[in-house]
């Protein structure tokens, strides 16, 4: 869910193709909020960061495979198409397919990480401290 | 396998909840409800809506044991409203009892305290129809004088079980019958003898 939640709109397109004709919407994408929560301090204390807007959604195929959206933002044909292609995965006939399609968008993700990696890397710089001489 | 919900929820929950308000005003009076026709079967289209209306994750739910035994009940009601499981009639906020004529003693329920009386169960419960059946006289607020209503599969002592409820009050349950397509209230501010 994580990767389809990151794939872009044309690459879950390219998944959902061909659409299934079997199915039935049980949630209509529908935007949120939802809490963001983070962990602070030395010892990670939980604290909440603020809201974040979320689209959910949630169909069912004709075998009974229910597919779950969850995408951040306002993103309704994402979430939609997100709960689709999560349903499909389930159905042992589509899963290869699905599942190569993943491994595509998540070496998309990872080459990303890995340039942003380096554009930040470019730039670091190393802080310490210098003992004040007295 | 999960069934679908209101085919539109915000104007389906709202019509639903509108028919709600206007049965408890008027205790005894029979409101139309638009039911979810994709509904699991053991809950049928009319209590699934009143449900799908009221209950959401704050509140809790009881299920009678033919609805709590109904993977499809569950996982509707667990898709559709979030809302926890109890297996005691004391703890829920909402109790679903498919069957009126197996319905459970109403002093097993939460009645409410003094302070806070709105902390009781109401009880949806499904019955047969409104048109024949045991006949009984209604009294009290949203009544104009007395109303007589008859209601089709519940249980032989219902006057008793809701007279003992009535000397509760401010305390006590609320009741929602439902049947095919239609409901009906009795609050807890209704009286009720036999005809």
């Amino acid at each position: 869910m994580g990767l389809l939640a990151r794939a872009t709109l044309s690459e879950l397109q390219d998944l959902a193709q061909p659409l299934p004709l079997d199915i039935t919407v049980l949630r209509e994408p529908e935007v949120g909020l939802v809490l963001v929560r983070g962990r602070i301090g030395g010892d990670g204390q939980p604290f909440n960061v603020g809201e974040a807007t979320v689209t959910r959604a949630a169909v069912r195929l004709g075998g009974g495979e229910v597919g779950y959206g969850h995408v951040l933002g306002r993103a309704p044909e994402r979430a939609r198409l997100g709960a689709i292609v999560d349903a499909l995965w389930q159905a042992p006939d589509h899963r290869p397919r699905i599942e190569s399609g993943l491994l595509a968008i998540d070496q998309r993700l990872a080459a990303e990480a890995d340039v942003k990696r380096r554009q930040v890397a470019a730039t670091r710089v190393d802080f310490f401290t210098m003992v004040r001489g007295e | 396998m999960i069934a679908q919900g209101f085919a539109d929820p915000v104007l389906s929950g709202q019509k639903t909840f509108r028919a709600l308000m206007d049965a408890m005003a008027r205790p005894g009076s029979i409101q139309i409800i638009d039911g979810i026709k994709t509904a699991p079967e053991a809950l049928g289209p009319t209590m699934s809506a009143v449900a799908l209306s009221l209950v959401d994750h704050e509140t809790t739910i009881h299920l009678d044991r033919r609805l709590g035994d109904d993977a499809d009940v569950r996982a509707f009601l667990a898709f559709h409203t979030s809302a926890p499981r109890t297996s005691e009639c004391a703890n829920a906020d909402f109790a679903l009892v498919s069957d009126g004529l197996a319905m459970p003693d109403l002093a097993a329920f939460k009645a409410g305290t003094n302070a806070y009386p709105d902390r009781s169960t109401t009880l949806l419960i499904g019955i047969s129809g409104f048109h024949s059946g045991r006949r009984y006289i209604l009294s009290g607020p949203g009544i104009d004088g007395i109303a007589t209503v008859s209601l089709d599969g519940a249980r032989a002592d219902l006057a008793e079980q809701l007279s003992a409820n009535r000397q509760l009050f401010p305390c006590g349950v609320d009741i929602i019958f439902c049947a095919a397509g239609e409901i009906m209230a009795l609050p807890r501010s209704t009286r009720i003898s036999e005809a």
